[in-house]
């Protein structure tokens, strides 16, 4: 099946990886360097958006929790920078780093953790049960982190420098955007990979329709999980080169707004989608950027346009300019049952399994 | 005496007062189809869902030649062998049909815990798929989505697809349900020709179908099994024609 198609059209994406890297020397040129640190911005989150596609898009969960990674592989970064820069030891025993290529597999592994614990408890629900349990996660972590004076609290950890790559200067904002660009299509390419595969098939299968994959015999829950944790140590890795990118991390990193924005990324750009989350990373932080220097009420704008997204474009941005480009072969790609469905914003309560069955048994 | 494939006793399910299941004793013997019938709301379906694991009886217990399921769950008993098919079809839509295929074959041939290949490209899979979907009416339809399928080509992929899990015995809750004559007519055939195969536990409304294929048939109503026998017994048992024949003969 046509489950993406994205990756088949090389062209294209060869010409966006090209002007992507080309784009700071653009943004010096014309005088508009602040392009740059937009751009970085949109690939971190990007990563992030992406993260939370696969199990929202592709597997079919609301989480409405990501932030909470996001936070994590963020917090991961400041905290080993403090201890590294105090000179004392984690627990007494774990030395600080200010090493990227220690940081961000710490970033990683720790936020996979959370996601294996918190995911493995969340998705013994499922629904609506388990947006609001997912959310309760991210919370609980968000004020765990407020209340931590050791790394700052409200107030968060400060990163006086970014951390340091063998060989680049990671003061100058153009290294910093190149080995964010090269992570992300790292990234992207391992995303791609995974929602092709054997694991990537029962995940949109579990989304199509849980009964159908029990009666072939699949056990649902243990493919959830790993695609949760896949999930979380995508958010952890965006969240960690965001705390190197800002040179801060703070509990609003996890709060339940910034999981708001995630989730408005996807759907934005083109739920269950390889690039959408991209897309939509990059709609999101441009609309921001301009009308926020507009007005202070640009949520208010954003709101309206994200109201049009999800009522007429039929899968985001992604699928708006595909149909606007007239490729009739590329259009909505999902059958009008599952579109009804991912619109998330107005999706019905999901009925308890038992109470299903025994309605709608004859 | 051989060894039955499904043994069913003294199975119980409640809905809150409702007995949905009253003590259901059932046996299907390897290599028979028996058929269960019985009129609208009797616990057919629910029957079926208890055999699978996805609703848990209230009391009783099921065995698969011999071995308990009682508390294993629906994906492991898809495993030792059980297999259905829906009263209401319930497929992945976004799918195409070979898609469909190749994915019960995929979860057959054990876990998917593969990251890396591209399961589309992946030739144990597309080919065994193929090898199921030939001669079936659904091979010219193959790389069609499920979500523009026919409800009869939807009927004959549910089948395909339980098939595809290698099942020693196939619940199937109502094959022939809303099919036309014609389409009838090829799903007996069709099931007659896998006799061979795989034991089937058949609920249907369609007596030409039931007595065409039956080697025993079961009687539910109210939950209960009222009458077990070969198609002769069924046909001339007084108390199955007044609770089941009798009641407008044809209910399709």
């Amino acid at each position: 099946m046509n489950s993406e198609t994205s990756f088949k059209r090389p062209a294209l994406l060869a010409a966006v990886l090209i002007v992507l890297i080309a784009l700071p020397t653009i943004a010096d040129a014309t005088g508009y360097s602040a392009l740059t640190s937009l751009a970085t911005r949109i690939l971190i989150y990007g990563i992030a958006a992406a993260s939370l596609n696969l199990v929202l898009g592709y597997g079919g969960l609301v989480s409405f929790g990501h932030a909470a990674f996001f936070g994590i592989g963020g917090y991961v970064v400041g905290i080993l920078y403090q201890h590294y820069s105090l000179e004392e030891p984690l627990f007494g025993f774990i030395p600080g780093t200010n090493q990227m290529l220690i940081t961000l597999p710490a970033a990683i592994l720790i936020s996979g953790l959370a996601a294996a614990a918190i995911g493995a408890l969340s998705l013994r629900t499922g629904g609506v049960q388990f947006i609001m349990i997912t959310l309760a996660f991210a919370q609980m972590l968000f004020f765990l982190f407020v209340s931590l004076k050791t790394y700052g609290g409200d107030d968060g950890l400060i990163i006086r420098r970014t951390n340091e790559l063998p060989g680049l200067n990671m003061r100058d904002k153009h290294t910093v955007y190149y080995v964010c660009l090269v992570i992300t299509a790292a990234f992207f390419a391992l995303l791609w990979r995974i929602v092709n595969s054997r694991f990537g098939n029962v995940l949109v299968g579990l989304r199509q329709s849980e009964k159908r994959m029990a009666a072939i015999g699949l056990p649902a829950y243990r493919y959830r999980l790993m695609a949760f944790i896949i999930s979380g140590m995508g958010c952890g890795l965006a969240g960690a080169l965001m705390a190197n990118f800002l040179r801060f991390a703070s509990p609003d990193m996890m709060h339940w707004t910034k999981s708001g924005e995630l989730m408005v990324m996807v759907i934005l750009g083109g739920v269950g989608t390889l690039f959408g989350p991209l897309i939509g990373a990059a709609v999101f932080i441009v609309l921001e950027t301009t009308l926020a220097s507009w007005t202070e009420n640009w949520q208010l704008a954003l709101g309206f346009i994200l109201l049009f997204v999800v009522l007429y474009t039929h899968g985001g941005v992604q699928a708006l300019v595909l149909r606007l480009a007239h490729r009739p072969e590329n259009r909505n790609r999902f059958s009008e049952s599952t579109m009804r469905r991912f619109k998330v914003l107005e999706r019905p309560l999901r009925v308890r399994k038992d109470a299903r069955r025994s309605n709608g048994k004859r | 005496m051989t060894q039955p494939i499904l043994n069913v006793r003294g199975l119980v399910k409640r809905f809150g007062g409702l007995l949905a299941t009253d003590h259901v004793d059932l046996t299907v013997q390897p290599g028979e189809i028996h058929a269960l019938i019985g009129p609208n709301g009797a616990g057919k379906t629910t029957l079926i869902s208890q055999l699978m694991g996805e609703l848990k009886p209230n009391e009783g217990t099921v065995e698969l030649a011999g071995q308990s399921l009682d508390a294993l769950p629906t994906a492991q008993r898809v495993g030792l062998g059980l297999a259905r098919t829906f009263q209401i079809t319930c497929l992945l839509p976004d799918y195409t049909v070979i898609d469909n295929v190749a994915l019960a074959v995929q979860v057959r041939q054990g876990h998917s815990f593969r990251f890396w290949k591209n399961v589309r490209a992946d030739h144990s899979l597309r080919d065994e798929a193929s090898t199921l979907l030939t001669g079936t009416g659904l091979e010219p339809r193959a790389n069609e989505l499920v979500a523009n399928l026919s409800h009869g080509e939807q009927k004959q992929l549910e089948l395909t697809i339980a098939l595809a899990t290698q099942p020693r015995l196939l619940l199937l809750d109502e094959p022939m349900a809303g099919l036309g004559h014609v389409e009838s007519q090829q799903m007996i055939e069709t099931l007659r020709g896998l006799k061979n195969q795989v034991s089937m536990l058949l609920v249907e409304h369609d007596m030409d179908a039931v007595f065409a294929l039956a080697d025993r048939i079961s009687v539910l109503v109210y939950g209960r099994v009222i009458a077990s026998g070969s198609v002769d017994e069924i046909r001339q048992n007084p108390e199955v024609r007044t609770a089941y024949l009798g009641e407008g003969d044809e209910l399709c």
